[in-house]
């Protein structure tokens, strides 16, 4: 697990965090301490289990292909940090990344 | 007048309501009254509307009853959506967010006349087990006020706890309305997943939340449970089979059901008080004629790293959108798009929040998905299986719903995994999308409540809400209302 | 140098579903900003997506025309990232269990005939869309596109010239066409193509690729790979070497330009969508949807080769489309020849689209209407140019061809009596020309038929009109 710390700053990146350098280090020590709890997993063979992602077998659930109109734009906007005639507004984007 | 309606049940208001004895708005009006006496120390509100809850209570005065539920008033968990009515999660991100559409279980609470008075206050994001992480207030525990309330429907159960209203909305991810239950000394209901329809619940971790009633009746919570569970078609993981009528079919029962004690749930982590109250109710439950079987859970202690490590994954993902574009907080003058991003998120969101993104960003970023990820779900699925062959030998388990009774405010804040350790006895049951219930059974020396903990097997809501109402019954438990005075 | 490109695409088709795919928002195009949204497909959060049954009934249609195995059964993952055009800040794709798998696609290069793997197909949601500010430091969102059905296809990479690549996305286009799942529209967005690009080294081991994106049409994509072939050939012959990266083609500059990206690398953090179900798709479902396959272009062309008599331009052109190639079987009657109809539209009918910018959908003329002039012409009622003016006239503001021929006077002028007075004038004024003639300069004759022409209106039959000429003056 040494190697999280380095890796602190391109979480934050990935989850769009700026993070301040206390707060770097305090969650780096956090999260080491919860991941070597969290290690524990790895005395279990798991070798021919299959993952579980839903806790109910559910299969199936569909929607017919019928048009429904959400409500008027007009109350999200009103939401909006900032638009303008009918868009959502945001800093330049300059390139797609 | 006032003090005696605090002590009743929704049920019994209902009744008093049917009867005409008191009227929609004089209920409205003690409970109005009873959250200015109490609320300033306990603070289980985020925010109360004081003139459209007298307003609405005057119009269902006005209407024909529509259900048992008209005229009453219920407290909303604040992650829970109602069109146009403040949502914030308990973040700072959210300020001033105002949802353009209500939950189905709004909808349907609604429907059946009941009145939400207001938003309860919650750990921010439902992330935490004290309600502690709220960005905006601590709330305290009604029975001790320097104790937390548990968390994260900290808000919900102290408001019913300390009588404010009979009944809440609250939502469990790894324990959230089962703890603060238990902690609160009321009863909270987490039904199986997809019982109950998730549209509307602001998410924490999509494959484990679930809505559920927190009340200081096994009644209550079965007859609004049968208000809110049904198919939805706007949630694609809602089951699609018929709702029993709980509250009809509820009678104590024990005699003739084997109950199951997972060896697992009683570990040195859980206080002696505690252990010896449940072990009072196993004796209670023998004599109701019901068979007692020891029976292991064996993967229950790698539960709580499954847990956190599915839960943040999910919850990194869950929390990508609050990124200032379309609502709530956006920090000033960003410099570019990254900026206003990174920012935005790192001035709304609370520590706890960001470290379980940071966890949830980790566990699924490349390289290390599969020892963490990838592992959990085989775990899930080891844990799941636990239960079920559980279940071939047994109706149902009985366990404490936390290791130890409500804790001091600020003890475990800064121990994170201490504090992940409170849901060591209700996770489980998320991961295996069981129903389960906490009810309180007794106090400990410090005269705190003890939840003990039913858990059924998928769909076994009526199982597990007769058998609590047998222990309601047989229980020592009488006080219903915490001493707390204004 | 030979074979040594190899390019794989990836192509986005949007599925004509009626409402999104995973809330009942329309998918109209065009309307004003954020009018076709709701919380489900802004992203709102505590709302919950839920199929639409038909994008993937489309998707598997899809998967059976590219001959893909479809997966049994098949799950949705998030796909995470940032980008203010995605609401959710994930966008809702398939990773590891995609709808379908290993397919082929044949196709026509140059009269030769070539085939592309398919790696997989697999359904998503769009994102919506941005508008960059011309006088402020600003962008704006539109919600609109978020959450429209895509099928994206992934070739394996195995084209190996960027003029191949371009038939092969025109073949998949006019598929897509066939099947009726898209409308293939590449100026709304509705069919999109990435490309990867590597030149092969000598050692037959794959060079590094360069991702292309932006190219909004047929002709971007030849032009932007020929560009990237170039470039990578240049490089490597300098010895030096070609980055992995994505490059936006430049339709003004018409070069491939480095997108300044980050140093961040990309992890997308794919996990499984909780929000939705896994699908199951058993034998009988795909067998049901198998029926719905239509007649696809490459049988259809053989079909009307054979039963049609027609050459292999004119079948080629007639199966372009596929609302082309019902036309024409809607106006072939047992009355008249399909060489007749046929020619009738593919000279007539496209001259008057391609004038236009119209494709078949768009036209006043109806197939019956066709049919109707076809046996006009065949009749020897009206002249080939009456037939070409009555086609323009009918495309634009439709009618019943026979009542206009009858009404305007249109009918062709064959009878030997009826001309022969104009015959006559037609000789008389042009001594010359009939001079000419008789000196044996045959060609002065088209002269004197045009001049008929002209004195009926265009209403003689030029055919008579000659031998009745020539009766004359010989
Ligand atoms: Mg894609
Ligand atoms: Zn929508």
């Amino acid at each position: 697990m040494a190697a999280l710390k380095q890796e602190i700053s391109q979480l934050a990146t990935l989850g769009r965090l700026n993070l301040t350098d206390e707060e770097e280090k305090k969650f780096a020590g956090d999260l080491q301490e919860i991941l070597e709890f969290a290690e524990k997993i790895n005395e279990v063979d798991t070798e021919n289990i299959q993952p579980t992602y839903h806790a109910l077998p559910l299969e199936n659930v569909f929607r017919d292909d019928v048009c429904q109109p959400g409500p008027p734009i007009e109350t999200v906007l009103k939401q909006a940090p900032a638009s303008i005639d009918g868009y959502f507004s945001v800093p330049r984007v300059i390139d797609r990344e | 007048m006032n003090n005696q309606l605090s002590q009743l049940s929704l049920l019994e208001l209902s009744q008093l309501l049917e009867a005409q004895e008191i009227t929609a708005v004089e209920l409205m009006e003690t409970t109005v009254e009873r959250y200015r006496q109490l609320d300033s120390d306990i603070k289980s509100f985020l925010y109360f509307d004081l003139d459209e809850s007298l307003e609405t209570a005057k119009k269902q005065d006005s209407l024909e009853r529509k259900s048992a539920l008209h005229g009453i008033p219920l407290a909303i968990k604040d992650n829970i959506s109602r069109l146009g009515k403040p949502l914030t999660c308990s973040s700072k991100i959210l300020a001033g967010h105002r949802p353009p559409y209500s939950a189905t279980v709004v909808e349907k609470l609604e429907q059946a006349g009941g009145i939400f008075v207001g938003n309860t206050n919650m750990d921010e994001f439902a992330m935490g087990s004290s309600t502690e992480t709220s960005a905006y207030q601590t709330t305290r525990n009604p029975w001790d006020l320097e104790r937390v309330p548990g968390g994260s429907s900290g808000g919900s159960a102290a408001a019913v706890a300390a009588g404010i209203v009979p009944a809440a909305l609250g939502s469990d991810t790894g324990g959230s309305i089962r703890q603060p239950a238990a902690f609160c000394g009321v009863v909270g209901f987490k039904p199986t997943y997809g019982r109950v329809s998730r549209y509307g619940l602001f998410p924490f971790a999509s494959s484990l939340d679930q809505i559920g009633p927190i009340a200081r009746t096994v009644s209550d919570v079965a007859f609004l449970t049968e208000l809110l569970a049904g198919s939805d078609s706007r949630d694609s993981t809602s089951l699609d089979s018929p709702v029993p009528r709980y509250l009809e079919q509820l009678q104590p029962r024990a005699e003739g059901l084997t109950f199951g004690i997972p060896e697992e749930y009683f570990g040195e982590g859980v206080d002696s008080d505690v252990r010896q109250i449940i072990q009072q109710t196993i004796e209670t439950l023998k004599q109701q004629g019901a068979e007692i079987k020891t029976v292991n859970l064996p993967h229950t202690k790698y539960a709580i790293s499954t847990y956190y490590i599915l839960a943040t994954a999910e919850a990194s993902s869950n929390l990508a959108r609050y990124d200032g574009v379309q609502y709530g907080y956006r920090a000033d003058e960003p410099d570019d798009l990254i900026d206003m991003y990174s920012r935005t998120r790192a001035e709304g969101f609370g520590p706890e929040v960001k470290r379980r993104i940071m966890l949830g960003t980790f566990v699924l970023s490349s390289g290390y998905y599969e020892a963490y990820y990838g592992k959990a779900q085989k775990l899930r699925t080891l844990i799941k299986q636990d239960f079920d062959r559980v279940y071939e030998e047994c109706d149902l388990l009985l366990t404490p719903t936390t290791p130890s009774t409500a804790f001091k405010l600020g003890e475990k804040i800064d121990d994170p995994v201490q504090m992940y350790l409170s849901d060591i006895l209700t996770a489980s049951t998320n991961l295996a999308g069981l129903p389960a219930i906490s009810i309180p059974v007794g106090q400990d020396s410090k005269q705190l409540p003890v939840g003990a903990q039913l858990i059924g097997p998928a769909l076994s809501e009526q199982t597990v809400l007769n058998a609590a109402f047998m222990l309601e019954k047989q229980s020592q438990w009488d006080a219903k209302i915490a001493p707390v005075q204004a | 140098m030979v074979d040594d490109v190899v390019i794989g695409l990836e192509v986005h088709v949007q599925l004509q579903t009626q409402s999104k795919l995973f809330c009942g928002c329309s998918t109209k195009f065009g309307d004003n900003p954020n009018a076709n949204t709701c919380p489900v497909c802004l992203g709102w959060p505590g709302t919950l997506p839920v199929l639409n049954k038909k994008a993937l009934e489309y998707g598997i249609l899809a998967s059976l025309a590219l001959n893909c195995k479809i997966n049994q059964k098949i799950k949705f993952d998030r796909k995470n990232y940032y980008y203010p055009d995605l609401p959710k800040a994930y966008q809702i794709s398939q990773y590891d269990l995609p709808l379908a798998e290993h397919g082929t696609v044949k196709f026509n290069h140059d009269g030769e005939s070539c085939a592309v793997g398919i790696e997989r197909l697999h359904l998503e949601e769009d994102a919506g869309k941005l508008v960059h500010s011309s006088v402020s430091r600003e962008s704006y969102v539109d919600y609109n596109r978020s959450g429209t059905p895509l099928a994206e296809i992934v070739t394996k990479p195995e084209l190996t010239s960027p003029e191949r690549a371009e038939s092969f996305l025109r073949t998949l286009k006019k598929q897509m066409e066939y099947l009726d799942v898209s409308d293939c529209n590449m100026d709304e967005g509705s069919l999109r193509c990435d490309a990867n690009i590597s030149i092969r080294r000598d050692d037959g081991s794959l060079g590094t690729k360069a991702e292309i994106k932006n190219m909004n049409s047929f002709k971007a994509v030849r032009k932007a790979l020929s560009y990237e072939v170039l470039r990578q050939r240049k490089l490597l012959s300098r010895g030096q070497r070609v980055v992995q990266e994505t490059r936006l083609w430049d339709e003004t500059t018409e070069q491939t330009k480095s997108m300044r990206s980050k140093e961040e690398a990309h992890d997308y953090r794919y996990f499984p969508e909780p929000d939705l179900v896994p699908v199951r798709i058993d034998k009988k479902w795909q067998q049901e949807i198998g029926f719905k396959l239509p007649e696809l272009p490459d049988k259809k062309f053989n079909r009307f080769l054979d039963e049609y008599q027609l050459t292999e331009e004119a079948a080629r052109t007639l199966t372009d489309s596929r609302p082309l190639a019902d036309f024409f079987e809607q106006a072939i009657k047992p009355d008249v020849s399909a060489k007749t109809v046929g020619n009738l539209i593919i000279s007539d009918v496209k001259r008057e689209l391609n004038e236009r910018g119209w494709d078949i959908g768009q036209v006043a003329l109806t197939p019956a209407a066709l049919t109707s002039v076809a046996s006009l012409l065949e009749e020897n009622l009206i002249s080939s140019n009456v037939g070409s003016e009555l086609i323009a006239e009918l495309v634009e503001s439709g009618g019943d061809p026979r009542e206009i021929v009858e009404q305007r006077g249109l009918k062709q002028i064959s009878s030997e009596d009826q001309l022969s007075s104009v015959i006559l004038q037609v000789v008389s004024e042009n001594p010359d020309a009939v001079a000419d003639i008789r000196g044996g300069k045959n060609q002065a004759i088209g002269f004197l038929v045009g001049q008929v022409m002209q004195k009926t209106g265009g209403q003689a039959d030029p055919g008579t009109a000659q031998k009745l000429l020539r009766e004359e003056i010989l």
